[in-house]
């Protein structure tokens, strides 16, 4: 519409009747002569309509077939055969959580420390840690599972407890905390850094004390993001963590995390409108958990903004 | 004659006034130049001439721009627009592709999909641009390895090669060392038999070595615009002396 | 003052401790692997085991090849990028350079929210959904090659599609107003410029993409029918590496429980020259970039 008026706030000029709008009209003169570009356009916007359509469509209908499916009874404080009970696992997910991220926050964020701060720019050994890193980042949760299960089931003989499922775990989401603590650390300004410095205080100090507080929103939104995985973990688990259907009392017990409870339920195929219903417990979980993530990720970002 | 027309323009970018009512009117087959310190919209200006603002977001522009009496902004493919009204940037941008591929993306983009056509097109268009010599033994080499002086004449032949009508210069020497220079401004004397030029440059003394008429710009208005010899040498205006005398920009 | 030195060192060995953990982790989950794996490969033949198309670990005498699994996972593989491939790298173009900003704001977590969800709840959302159509409109059980590669390949779409995206977003916008200014639509500018020049980036995400349908086990699973067999068609089931480990491990022993790792080993050995490929592309982008 190269005619349009168009209303701005401008201060001099109250109303512009701007020439340079790409009108409706002028795009299919182009198009006339160039169908195969029309094409393109439409293929692409397709291709993103798709996209779109799979995750609406996976969403909505899980939440049609699984809201109706959430009953007191799969809330029941112990499980039986005939309620299926998500509860249990629901706790063992969260204590599962809790014990995988003492054990993976401290070596992912120390390492990172060390990457950011300590490794010289170029250093062979750095460029062997990150090539590691991004090696377990591609190793796929049923390897993890295996040597989960070979290493702290067999090996250390655990058995398949809690305490093999966190190692497990931690292992597995060690590359996401370094990954994400390394960048919270790099956006850190290096002012921060000489100010500290400046007054006298040692490098420990100043990243006590200064780097790893103003990093802090990057480090949660990083092990936020760890935790989506954990709760949506199930081929690492099911032969580390076991399948007991109970609470996980102590740290060599087994239980089932929610996922597994999940898989456990399809598998047997008895229930599957509690199963609708657990799946629905499960992707609410992660998307809470991954929305937070993405919030507190955004907020660091308005701030150094 | 008259190539471009550009009657009572206005151009915002959000609430910055950025051209301030241009009237200027551009002779075919000549050189004109427009000068005038940073920031005064002559860049702008040039990019209004083939719609290269519709890709700034909130640049709004009002008035009318003709070629050859046509409304450029009605209902003239914006496409053909840019056919026929060709472009080198201030930077050259070869695309990362072999210098043939590079001269035979205008054709091919215009339809010509023959070999032999397509072998013609860029052996002409190197030609004209005085760089066959240079590169006649690389066509099949990236254009991204050439130097920064060969880079923008290759980005010349490429504009030349969808045979334009007008081709507009955006200080494409300013990267450029003197030799580069020296030849692109050969060049440009030697294209104006065929093309209409327009340029911008913040090098005064290559406006008055090339341009047949130069047009100066200061804070988003046009202040003067005449042959180049009268401006130079008898600016009606007063700021338009300053500036040539170098008392500012 | 000494002691306070003392203690910068020290804490700089812990970091640096910490920070060869990962070197340590996959050592360590090599020789773990390889251990409990080489030796049954040894056992059983190498070329018996990754050669053989007889899986029957049950029988007397037992055989264990995993020839039909590997050719499977192939399979699999194969088509979750058929489906996964075009339409993420579409989607990415369109989010890069056709998305209006309000649109992008929605769609844009749309595409990392497809991340977020478990793989089981794909798997059972396959088994529930997908497997029951694929059933009753091309015939077969359902559980199948087909079902498999929908899912799998929504399952790597936004990885495609997050790589592909700031693989084209870091491609210098001169490229595309150069284009434009010879008179190419926004479409040609976009095919034949930006998407050429970010196609390393484009070719990493794939890789990635590949390194993630080639793992993933409880979607597959459960929808993939598990039969031992190069399935004739996309009706047809099929078991991958992955599937034979989840499906057996739980009540294996002895050799056929050692089985199960080697099958492990040789999924871990793909997923290797995966990581390594991805790793090349990206060294040799960089040199170019």
């Amino acid at each position: 519409m190269a005619d349009k008026s168009i209303k701005t706030d401008m201060n001099d000029v109250k109303e512009i009747r701007a020439i340079n709008r790409v009108s409706f009209k002028q795009r299919m003169i182009s198009y006339k002569r160039k169908p195969l570009s029309l094409l393109m356009l439409i293929i692409v916007a397709a291709s993103a309509a798709i996209s779109a359509a799979a995750l609406i469509f996976i969403m909505v209908y899980v939440l049609i077939r699984g809201i109706p499916n959430l009953t007191p009874d799969l809330f029941a404080l112990n499980y039986n055969s005939d309620n299926v009970s998500c509860m249990p696992s629901i706790i063992n997910t969260v204590v599962l959580t809790l014990f995988t991220l003492i054990i993976a926050v401290p070596f992912g964020v120390g390492a990172a420390i060390y990457l950011a701060e300590y490794a010289k720019k170029g250093n062979r050994l750095v460029k062997i840690i990150r090539t590691m890193a991004e090696t377990l980042a591609g190793i796929p949760s049923i390897v993890y599972g295996l040597f989960g299960m070979l290493f702290f089931v067999y090996a250390l003989n655990w058995g398949y407890s809690l305490l093999a499922g966190a190692f497990t775990l931690a292992i597995m989401v060690l590359p996401t905390i370094m990954r994400t603590t390394e960048e919270a650390l790099i956006t850190v300004p290096d002012s921060y850094r000489e100010g500290s410095y400046g007054l006298g205080a040692g490098k420990l100090r100043t990243i006590i004390r200064i780097i790893l507080p103003s990093a802090m929103p990057g480090i949660l939104a990083g092990v936020i993001l760890a935790v989506g995985r954990i709760v949506g973990e199930t081929a690492a688990l099911i032969y580390t963590y076991g399948s007991a259907t109970g609470y996980a009392a102590n740290p060599l017990s087994s239980g089932r995390s929610l996922a597994v409870h999940m898989y456990v339920l399809t598998n047997e195929g008895l229930h599957t409108n509690q199963a609708w219903g657990t799946a629905v417990v499960l992707l609410v979980l992660v998307f809470g958990i991954n929305t937070l993530s993405a919030f507190i990720a955004k907020k660091l970002g308005n701030k150094k903004g | 004659m008259e190539k471009f027309a550009i009657d009572n323009m206005n151009l915002y970018y959000g609430k910055f006034h950025a051209l301030k009512n241009v009237n200027l009117h551009m002779e075919q087959n000549k050189i004109t130049a427009f000068i005038g310190p940073s920031g005064c919209g002559k860049s702008t200006l040039l990019k209004s001439l083939n719609r290269m603002n519709d890709l700034v977001e909130g640049c709004k522009i009002t008035g009318e721009i003709k070629l050859d009496g046509e409304d450029i902004y009605g209902n003239m493919d914006v496409n053909i627009l840019r056919k026929r009204v060709g472009m080198v940037f201030q930077k050259a941008n070869p695309f990362p592709m072999s210098v043939y591929d590079n001269i035979a993306f205008g054709p091919r983009t215009h339809g010509i999909k023959n070999k032999k056509e397509l072998d013609r097109i860029v052996e002409e268009s190197l030609r004209d641009a005085a760089i066959w010599d240079e590169l006649k033994d690389r066509l099949k080499k990236s254009a991204l390895g050439l130097s920064g002086g060969q880079q923008q004449r290759l980005c010349i032949a490429r504009a030349l090669a969808i045979k334009p009508e007008v081709l507009l210069m955006d200080e494409a020497t300013s990267a450029l060392d003197p030799i580069s220079t020296g030849k692109i401004e050969e060049l440009c004397l030697k294209l104006k038999d065929n093309y209409t030029i327009i340029m911008v440059t913040h090098n005064m003394q290559q406006a008055l070595r090339i341009s047949d008429n130069t047009a100066f710009f200061l804070l988003g208005e046009m202040v003067e615009y005449n042959s180049t010899d009268a401006i130079f040498s008898a600016p009606q205006d007063k700021r338009t002396e300053e500036y040539i005398t170098g008392r500012f920009g | 003052m000494r002691l306070s030195r003392f203690r910068e060192r020290a804490m700089q060995g812990v970091f640096f401790l910490t920070a060869i953990t990962s070197i340590a982790a996959v050592v360590i989950i090599c020789i773990f692997l390889f251990c409990n794996g080489v030796p049954a490969m040894a056992e059983i033949g190498f070329f018996d085991f990754v050669g053989g198309q007889k899986w029957a670990p049950t029988n007397v005498p037992a055989s264990y090849g995993i020839f039909n699994m590997i050719i499977a996972s192939i399979y699999v593989t194969a088509g979750a990028i058929v489906i996964g491939v075009p339409i993420g790298i579409l989607t990415a173009v369109f989010l890069a350079r056709f998305c209006p900003a309000p649109l992008y704001k929605i769609l844009k977590p749309a595409t990392e929210l497809l991340a977020g969800i478990p793989s089981i709840v794909y798997g059972f959302f396959g088994l529930m959904v997908i497997v029951p159509f694929i059933r009753e409109n091309f015939g077969g059980n359902g559980s199948s090659w087909l079902a498999a590669s929908i899912v799998l390949g929504i399952m790597i779409l936004p990885t495609i599609i997050g790589v592909s995206e700031s693989a084209i977003r870091a491609v210098p916008e001169s490229y595309y107003e150069g284009a434009l200014a010879l008179g190419a639509t926004k479409e040609r500018s976009v095919f034949k410029t930006i998407l050429p020049a970010s196609k390393s980036g484009v070719l990493a995400g794939v890789v990635l993409g590949i390194g993630r349908a080639l793992g993933e086990t409880m979607a597959v699973v459960l929808i993939a029918g598990n039969q031992v067999q190069i399935p004739n068609a996309l009706t047809d089931g099929l078991r991958t590496l992955t599937a034979n480990i989840v499906l057996e491990m739980g009540y294996s022993t002895g050799l056929h429980r050692q089985a199960l790792i080697a099958t492990g080993v040789v999924l871990f050995v793909f997923i290797l020259l995966i990581t390594l490929s991805m790793q090349a592309i990206k060294s040799r982008s960089e040199k170019n970039g």
